[in-house]
């Protein structure tokens, strides 16, 4: 009895590890199932030759990648406290130095809270993605610092501004006919750029960034060509790629719009000497209304509801057009060229294979299989496309209506969703150099006529 | 020179301005935040051998020039042939080292001799260029011992693989950066214990 049970066990055991070790045998038959078949074998080495190992250098490890997460919120806090408490031009100039040299040529631009949009996007997306927490930082780091004091990261932070920044010569001013359709482009940017990143289909930011090459020291000509003329207009334009491009810098300016602590351009109370109209390189001062608009009330209202009105048609306007281009678009998506790639070559038309369609044949994956996914992306894409184009009208409407607005400004003071406190405009400022001058010379009674003036 | 106090008077407007900033900022974050999964470890990227199909894209579509992707060789594999699928063009009639003999455009493998009749091959990283011939080379008439990786001294790893875009095969992913190779032979097998 107490034999037979043993036998049964030591059975049992017996069977359970065959199975296990047939089931082990069949995984590692399912591992090794695709590399070629030896077709020489090893030899057998009679000189006591030993064979290297193959060289494996590591990623760069993850503590310098969260490193980089702490250089960055330093940055940004060091930027606010230079552009709202210390209201230092120089300092914000030293540490955009820093940021051309850190962000910039030591990490190469990338990532970037810029690109990071891309990301985000995608993983809100497309529930398989994941993106490192670093990444998920980069892209909400400055969001949170323009909430609180407005958008410091382009001040000095970001590396695609810096570069643009130290570059400014002469600034001319760009007429407002001109810059405020101009204002469009980053929304269109954005929207195509959120567009093809939730589609999978490319990350449009990275692949049109213009100054990465130069981080790079080296890059795709167009956009080596890109970014050079861009710097060459930033000589007299001031900022142009952050200004009429930038996609991050609309997220950045609504945020920063209602920022809690936004630089102010007086220190004090603004005397609405007009002295600091010129000073801003950006266009983004905004000088109180001199007189009350001579046209009655009413005639504003009826001006204002129409343009109100004119939103949801720009809005459906845009929705159609966005719709009517969704084919185009979607043929970003490489599975979408590939689908219609192989269905050309299927259809019997001279045509020459291409390296994908022959890499989808030889990898022997089900036609179904490749139309089901581009009619998924088809879909997407058809989806996306109205959303992107009723959103680019939505936010015309709204620009539009934003201009009928009758302002009530009382001082003068910055544009603060376009505001990159650059702090050019303090120093112009005439309480602020009211208040340096007197913080020059303390110790001087103040009727005495030979004071130095300095500052 | 004291600072004046700064009188700090909350006006309706200004209260709502400033909600609707925090509003906005804590909806981005609750998004992400939502999705827990959204967030994981560091990830690089990384080829996939067994897809790859030797285009010849990876020596020309990487952001770097030249660039991060390379030929390795796992030894362990390798067959240690005197006339090499990767090392010799096909038309080659003499096995020697000669260039018109070398399939490498940079003659970035090299040859030495170990002993009669078996020679071995190393990739010199300084001179590869990522093109692949060697790798297609050594799958058609050898063991596949050569195979392209992109190489983690050298990787700035971007947030979208410029190569994984233009790759005709799908065969560059995200890898956890704990396990950041694919490669072929006993290393590959032992990937867990190689890092």
């Amino acid at each position: 009895m107490r034999r037979s049970d043993s036998i049964g066990a030591g059975l049992g055991l017996w069977l359970r590890s065959v199975t296990v070790a047939a089931l082990l045998a069949l995984a590692a038959v399912g591992v090794q199932a695709a590399p070629p078949p030896a077709r020489f074998p090893q030899p057998e080495f009679e000189s006591g030759y030993v064979q290297p190992l193959t060289s494996v250098p590591l990623p760069r490890s993850l503590a310098l990648e969260y490193a980089d997460v702490g250089v960055l919120t330093a940055a940004l806090a060091l930027a606010s406290w230079l552009a709202l408490r210390r209201r230092s031009r120089g300092g914000l100039v030293a540490l955009t130095l820093f940021t051309v040299g850190y962000f910039g040529f030591f990490r190469r631009g990338c990532v970037c809270p810029v690109g990071a949009i891309q990301d985000v996007v995608t993983v809100l997306a497309d529930p398989a993605q994941a993106i490192p927490w670093t990444v998920a930082a980069f892209f909400l780091l400055p969001l949170v610092f323009a909430a609180l004091f407005g958008r410091v990261f382009c001040a000095a932070v970001c590396p695609l501004g810096a570069l643009q920044e130290l570059v400014l010569w002469k600034p001319v001013r760009v007429p407002s006919w001109l810059s405020a359709p101009l204002k469009m482009m980053p929304v269109i940017y954005l929207g195509l750029a959120v567009l093809l990143a939730a589609t999978g289909a490319d990350y449009l930011i990275c692949r049109t960034d213009p100054f990465i090459g130069f981080y790079r020291l080296g890059g795709p000509r167009p956009m080596l060509l890109a970014g050079g003329l861009l710097l060459v207009l930033g000589l007299f334009v001031g900022r142009p790629y952050c200004r009429f491009l930038c996609p991050y810098g609309v997220l950045l300016g609504w945020v920063s719009r209602f920022a809690f602590r936004h630089a102010t351009i007086t220190p004090d109370g603004c005397v609405n000497c007009r002295l600091c109209e010129p000073a801003c390189p950006y266009d983004c001062v905004r000088v109180p209304e001199s007189e009350p608009p001579p046209e009655p009330r009413g005639k504003t209202r009826r001006r204002l509801v129409r343009a109100l009105a004119m939103i949801p048609f720009l809005t459906l306007a845009g929705a159609g057009i966005g719709g009517a281009l969704q084919v185009p678009l979607s043929r970003s998506h490489a599975e979408v060229r590939l689908a219609e790639q192989v269905a050309l070559e299927a259809s019997g038309q001279p045509t020459a294979c291409t390296v994908e369609s022959e890499a989808f044949r030889t990898s022997g994956r089900p036609l179904a299989d490749l139309a089901a996914s581009a009619g998924r992306i088809r879909r997407a894409f058809g989806i996306g496309s109205v959303l992107l184009g009723g959103f680019i009208g939505l936010l015309l409407g709204v620009r539009l209506a934003g201009l009928v607005l009758p302002s009530r400004r009382a001082c003068h003071d910055m544009d603060r969703a376009e505001c990159v406190s650059c702090a050019r405009c303090f120093a112009s400022c005439s309480v602020e150099q009211a208040k340096r001058t007197a913080l020059a010379r303390p110790v001087e009674p103040p009727e005495s006529p030979g004071g130095t003036h300095v500052g | 020179m004291a600072e004046p106090v700064r009188k700090v008077t909350l006006s309706r407007r200004a209260f709502l301005k400033s909600s609707a900033g925090v509003t906005a900022l804590a909806a981005a974050a609750a998004g992400l935040g939502l999705r827990r999964s959204a967030i994981a470890g560091d990830t690089v990227w990384q080829i996939d051998p067994d897809k790859c199909v030797q285009c010849g894209r990876c020596a020309t579509s990487c952001v770097l020039a030249p660039s991060a992707v390379k030929c390795v060789h796992a030894y362990d594999v390798c067959g240690y042939c005197n006339r090499c699928g990767g090392f010799h063009t096909p038309t080659a009639k003499v096995t020697d080292t000669a260039a018109e003999n070398q399939l490498c455009p940079t003659s970035a493998i090299r040859r030495t001799f170990v002993e009669d009749p078996y020679y071995r091959y190393d990739i010199v990283e300084a001179l590869c260029i990522g093109c692949g011939m060697c790798v297609k080379g050594c799958g058609s008439f050898g063991n596949g011992s050569l195979f392209l990786q992109i190489r983690h001294d050298r990787c700035v790893n971007c947030n979208q693989c410029t190569i994984a875009r233009d790759c005709p095969a799908q065969a560059i992913t995200r890898v956890p950066a704990s396990r950041p190779y694919r490669l072929r032979g006993v290393q590959g097998r032992s990937r867990d214990a190689q890092v």
